[in-house]
C-alpha cells in the first residue's frame, strides 16, 4: 500500500515540504509507494514579504503572485479545497467540499492570520500591510496623506518580527521624500519594554530612531481604538492621538486548527525539536502555526520545513529518524529605503546583528526574487 | 479551575518570554494562570514590571536550576 503524505496549507512551508519530498522521494513516487497531496486555499501563491513595499508603490502587485500549480512539483496532488476538520485520532482530514483524505503522515502548515477584529475599533480605524487588501488601502491613504501624526502600533503575537521596524524606517524615508516630514510625527509603539523583541536589534534601533526623530512608547498593548476621537489606548493606560494609524494586528493561527481542537488560538502544541504535534508521531507541524516560542518568519518556516523533509524521507525510506530542528532563524532587516542588515540565532546561539549596509539591502531585494526558488525547494 | 498553562521560553530569544506571556494572556480567561519558564534573568524584572502596569497579578517568581519560573494570573 502506498504511504499517503498529506500537507495542509500551501504557503511557504507547505510548498517547500511538498517540493522537497517530491525531489527526494522520486523513486518511491515512481514506484507508487508514496503519494503526496497538498490542500490549499487558492490557485495563487502570495509572496508575503513583498507586501511591505506595496504601501509605497515600490512593487507591482503582479510581482507578488505566482501560479501555485507552477510553483509546486507536478507530482504533488494539489487540491484547492481547504481543510475543514483535522482528525488526528482517526488519521483523516475533511475538506470544504466534503472530501475525506486519509493519511499516514500529516504536515500541518496552515500559517497565521491577522485578527484586527479582536481589538475594538481597530478594523475600522487602522491601516495595515499584512494582507494585500490592507496594503492597497494603506497605499491610497499614504498617497492622500498631507502630514500629521502617524502611530505605528505593534501587537503580540505577530509574524515577521522585523517588519514593524522596517515599515517605520521606510515611512520616514517616504515622508522625507515627499517633503512631508517637517509636518509629520511618527510614534512607534511596542508591547514590551524596548523597541524590538531581540535585545541587540532594540539597542541598535533606539539611537537610530532618536537620530531621525521617531518617537516611541514601549509597554504599549493596544486595548482599543476610538475611530471618532482618533485615539489609540493601551492596556497600560496610555492614550495617543493619531491622524493615521498603522497597525501590526495581533495574530492567530488558522480557523481549522481551533475548529479541530488542535490548539488554543490556532497555535498547535509542537515539540520544538522533532516538530511533532505533541501527542502524535505521524503529525508534523511547520511554520507560523506551531506554538514554539520563536519568531514566526519565513526563514523559520524554511528551516523547519527542511527538517521535516529530512525526517519524512528518512522515515519512508529507512524507517528511522534523521535529525532534530535546532531553532534556527535568519532575518534581513530593512533599515531604510537603501540600507539593510541581518540577524540569525538558534536555540543556543544568541543573535548579533552586524552594521547596516547598502549591500545587504540589495541582497534582500535579490532575495525577494530568490523566494520562488526557495519555495520550489531549489535553495 | 482550568489547568495552568506553561510556556517554556527557555532559550527563546525572539519574541521572548514577556511577548509570549502577553500573547498567552490574550487567549486566557480572567482568573486563569500562566507560568513562564525563562532562562533570561531580565524576565524576573520585566515581567513583574509589565504585570504591575497592566494590573494582572504576579503569583510567584521562583529561581530554579539555571532558569526562572514566573506565574501570572489574568486579572482583567
Ligand atoms: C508584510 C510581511 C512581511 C514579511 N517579511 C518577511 C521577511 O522579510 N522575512 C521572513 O522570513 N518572513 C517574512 N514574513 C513572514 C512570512 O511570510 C511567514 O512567516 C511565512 O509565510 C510562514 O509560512 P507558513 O507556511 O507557516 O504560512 P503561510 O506562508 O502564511 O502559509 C499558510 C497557508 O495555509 C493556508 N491555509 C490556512 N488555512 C487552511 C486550511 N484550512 N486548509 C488549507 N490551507 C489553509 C493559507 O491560505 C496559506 O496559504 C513576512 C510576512 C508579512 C505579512
Amino acid at each position: 500500500m502506498a504511504k499517503n503524505i498529506l500537507i495542509v496549507g500551501g504557503g511557504l512551508s507547505g510548498t517547500i515540504v511538498a517540493n522537497g519530498l517530491c525531489r527526494q522521494l522520486s523513486k518511491e513516487l515512481r514506484d507508487g509507494k508514496v503519494g503526496i497531496t497538498l490542500l490549499g486555499t487558492s490557485d495563487q501563491h502570495l509572496y508575503q514579504p513583498g507586501l511591505l513595499y506595496v504601501p509605497f508603490g515600490r512593487i507591482r502587485e503582479a510581482e507578488l503572485f505566482r501560479d501555485q500549480r507552477k510553483v509546486l512539483d507536478r507530482r504533488v496532488n494539489f487540491f484547492i479545497d481547504p481543510a475543514r476538520n483535522i482528525d488526528v485520532d482517526a488519521g483523516q482530514v475533511t475538506t470544504q467540499s466534503g472530501k475525506m483524505h486519509r493519511y499516514d503522515y500529516l504536515v500541518i502548515a496552515t500559517g497565521s492570520r491577522i485578527m484586527p477584529q479582536t481589538i475594538p475599533g481597530m478594523a475600522e480605524a487602522a491601516h495595515w500591510f499584512y494582507d494585500l487588501d490592507g496594503a492597497r488601502k494603506m497605499r491610497d491613504a499614504l498617497s492622500a496623506f498631507e502630514g500629521g501624526k502617524i502611530v505605528v502600533n505593534v501587537n503580540a503575537p505577530h509574524k515577521c518580527p522585523v517588519a514593524p521596524l522596517e515599515i517605520t524606517f521606510m515611512l520616514y524615508d517616504y515622508l522625507k521624500g515627499r517633503g512631508l516630514w517637517e509636518k509629520s510625527e511618527i510614534t512607534y509603539t511596542y508591547p514590551i519594554g524596548r523597541l524590538h523583541a531581540l535585545e541587540p536589534v532594540a539597542l541598535w534601533a533606539k539611537p537610530e530612531f532618536d537620530k531621525i526623530g521617531v518617537k516611541y512608547e514601549t509597554f504599549f498593548n493596544c486595548k482599543e481604538v476610538d475611530p471618532a476621537a482618533r485615539t489609540i489606548s493601551s492596556e497600560e493606560g496610555v492614550s495617543l492621538p493619531f491622524d493615521m494609524l498603522i497597525t501590526i494586528p495581533p495574530h492567530q493561527g488558522a480557523e481549522v486548527i481551533g475548529d479541530s481542537n488542535l490548539g488554543k488560538g490556532g497555535w498547535v502544541p509542537t515539540n520544538p525539536k522533532t516538530l511533532h504535534r505533541e501527542g502524535s508521531t505521524n503529525v508534523f507541524v511547520v511554520g507560523d502555526t506551531t506554538n514554539i516560542p520563536i519568531s514566526k518568519a519565513g526563514s523559520t518556516a524554511h528551516f523547519e520545513a527542511d527538517t521535516v523533509i529530512d525526517n519524512l524521507v528518512s522515515l519512508v525510506q529507512e524507517d528511522r529518524w534523521a535529525r532534530d530542528y535546532d531553532g534556527k532563524v535568519f532575518c534581513f532587516v530593512e533599515t531604510g529605503m537603501n540600507s539593510g542588515t541581518y540577524v540569525w540565532f538558534n536555540y543556543t546561539t544568541p543573535p548579533n546583528p552586524g552594521p547596516p549596509s547598502q549591500m545587504i539591502h540589495w541582497f534582500k531585494l535579490a532575495y525577494n526574487r530568490l523566494y520562488w526558488l526557495s519555495a520550489r525547494g531549489l535553495l | 479551575m482550568s489547568e495552568r498553562q506553561i510556556i517554556d521560553a527557555r532559550g527563546a530569544f525572539c519574541p521572548g518570554p514577556l511577548m509570549e506571556l502577553i500573547a498567552a494572556l490574550k487567549l486566557s480567561a480572567v482568573g486563569e494562570e500562566v507560568e513562564v519558564l525563562s532562562s533570561d534573568k531580565g524576565s524576573v524584572t520585566d515581567i513583574p514590571e509589565w504585570v504591575k502596569k497592566v494590573g494582572h497579578t504576579l503569583v510567584t517568581t521562583t529561581e530554579k536550576e539555571g532558569y526562572w519560573s514566573v506565574v501570572v494570573r489574568k486579572a482583567k
